[in-house]
């Protein structure tokens, strides 16, 4: 579906992207992962034609975006980090409007404007003004401009920046249904917002593609270990430390460090434990054999993220070669 | 051509659904019914020479107006980021150029025809020519279309409204003063120089009710030129 290669942008003699290549297939929901001037943006601007590259090429559905940029732009949907709305217009109005600019026919502009109303969940307020709009639902009218006209790609740049937590969990939930036949492509600078949603994952950094693949690889490839979360109930007359030396004498097991309590009441005592490997179920029987009460054994919610701090600075890069995938090759250029 | 109307109508929408095209409207024809009674009804003044006196003030006004209506419209959108809708859209730029043109446009004929009331006053003392009206409003629409080209020009320079409406003030001052640069030089520059000028050499005839090729080809070649120049701005940008 999209196929770029050698991709760079300047902005002036400031280098934005670049080299870039990467190949995205058709349905796959992808995220774009990088810290703020990363070159995320510059990139979704270039496959939305928004911009044109200073070099190399770009191809969406066959077409490169360079020398058809306007065929291009009727199979994209884009929602900028700000959506492009027009505040005195109605709901419905404006997505009517958004869909005939994109060549919508004129008998299908019901249908199609009814379902991009139904599938952001914005019916009840189509005949509302935008400027009455909360940020959230300006945010919905944003992705549903960009989904009116069923575009074969739809790309949304941070679509959850600025939304609480309730909102942002509708967002995850409205990007997924978004996919299936449709390829999508999100970026974001918070990797827990985008983890969820994604098929893959592309980290970017300093404009280049420094890792990509689904979240387990990128952990599996790129943490030395694992770090599990072990919330434990301690027997009569033990304590933290005692649960703690016992968890150090399983095989695998690096380092112990004692946490907050991730639980209210009487002797509960939570660990990270770095392992070698997953001790998951050593650890499990240890606990058990050792007359405490396990309560809680996973892996930790922020392993991924340590991961994506780590390869965004291009921290341990040079040590670390292969930098990515099969479907990416820019490797020599991190 | 379609999605030139669309834009068209939706800028027309917003004029409709915000104060500011009834109050540009409002203002210029205030302006333009204090200057027909100052200058033309007060004194006592053959019919022909009253009509001429309204040409000249309003061609002021109307190219006031359509500054003052064109400045924003791609300035502002690029401000509120809207702009993106349409640059990311299967539109060109010259037909996002001609659809912002138009619904300016539109405005400005609005106003221009809503004065029309004023000459026709003199119909009741005087004796006017339906022809020196005719001309007279042509000029101001061909006027009016030539600084609407200008101002919308200069709105693709820049995101900031102000300094769009400077520039195309400034451009427009310019080309106003190139008679008075016209006195100075010598020939053949200040033929050259006269035959550019916005308002002096092109406009008069029109004032006057006469209907001369060089006017209206002057202000289709600047109108043509700014809105040409429009589309290559924005053709430019997005390779920067």
């Amino acid at each position: 579906m999209i196929f770029i290669k050698d991709l760079y942008k300047y902005y002036g003699t400031r280098r934005a992207v670049g080299p870039l290549s990467v190949e995205i297939g058709k349905g796959e929901i992808v995220g774009l992962l990088g810290l703020n001037g990363a070159g995320k943006t510059t990139t979704l601007r270039i496959l939305a034609c928004d911009l044109l590259p200073s070099a190399g090429s770009v191809t969406v559905d066959g077409l490169d975006v360079s020398l058809e940029p306007e065929k291009v732009r009727a199979k994209i949907g884009y929602l900028p980090d700000t959506p492009p709305v027009y505040d005195e217009m109605k709901v419905g109005r404006f997505l009517r409007f958004a869909a005939e600019l994109r060549g919508a026919s004129r008998t299908a502009l019901n249908r199609l404007v009814g379902e991009a109303l139904e599938q952001t969940a914005l019916t009840e307020v189509e005949d509302t003004p935008i400027s009455a709009l909360s940020h959230g639902y300006r945010q919905r009218v944003g992705i549903a401009q960009a989904v009116v006209h069923q575009p074969k790609l739809v790309v949304l740049d941070e679509p959850s920046s600025g939304l609480d937590p309730v909102q942002i969990k509708d967002m995850r939930r409205l990007v997924r249904g978004i996919g299936g036949e449709r390829t999508v492509i999100v970026s974001s600078h918070n990797l827990p917002e985008i983890s969820e949603m994604c098929d893959r994952l592309l980290v970017i950094g300093d404009g280049q593609i420094v890792a990509a693949g689904t979240e387990s690889e990128l952990v599996s490839r790129w943490m030395s270990g694992l770090t599990l979360e072990v919330t434990a109930r301690c027997k009569d007359g033990s304590d933290a430390e005692r649960v703690a030396s016992e968890l150090r004498a399983v095989p695998g097991v690096t380092r112990v460090d004692a946490q907050r309590a991730k639980e209210a009441g009487a002797r509960i005592a939570s660990f990270s434990v770095g392992a070698e490997r997953d001790v998951r179920a050593e650890l499990a029987s240890s606990i058990v054999a050792a007359g405490h009460e396990l309560l809680g054994l996973g892996r930790s919610e922020r392993e991924l993220e340590n991961v994506f701090a780590r390869l965004a600075k291009g921290v341990g890069l040079a040590q670390n070669a292969p930098l990515t995938d099969g479907s990416v090759n820019d490797s020599e250029a991190a | 051509m379609n999605a030139t109307w669309l834009i068209l109508k939706r800028e027309l929408g917003a004029y409709v659904r915000s104060p500011l095209g009834s109050v540009i409207i409002a203002v210029s024809l205030l302006v333009d019914g204090i200057f027909f009674y100052t200058q033309s009804l007060s004194e006592r003044l053959l019919s022909g020479e009253a009509l001429q006196r309204f040409f000249y003030n309003a061609s002021g006004v109307t190219t006031v107006a359509a500054l003052v209506l064109s400045f924003r419209l791609i300035a502002e959108e690029r401000q509120t980021k809207t702009f993106t809708l349409l640059n990311t859209s299967p539109v060109s730029d010259r037909e996002i150029v001609l659809g912002k043109f138009f619904s300016a446009f539109c405005m400005v004929a609005l106003l221009t025809l809503l004065s029309v009331y004023m000459p026709l006053m003199l119909f009741v003392n005087g004796k006017v020519s339906v022809g020196h009206i005719l001309v007279g409003y042509l000029g101001l629409l061909l006027i009016g279309a030539a600084a609407t080209a200008i101002g919308l020009f200069a709105s693709a320079l820049t995101r900031y409204q102000v300094l769009a409406a400077i520039v195309g003030a400034v451009i427009i001052g310019v080309m106003f003063v190139f008679w008075m640069l016209a006195k100075v030089a010598d020939p053949p520059i200040s033929d050259f120089v006269a035959a550019m000028s916005f308002h002096h050499v092109n406009f008069q005839p029109f004032q006057f009710g006469i209907l001369e090729l060089r006017g209206v080809a002057y202000y289709v070649a600047v109108t043509y030129f700014f809105l040409l120049a429009a589309t290559k701005v924005l053709e430019a940008r997005r390779w920067r």
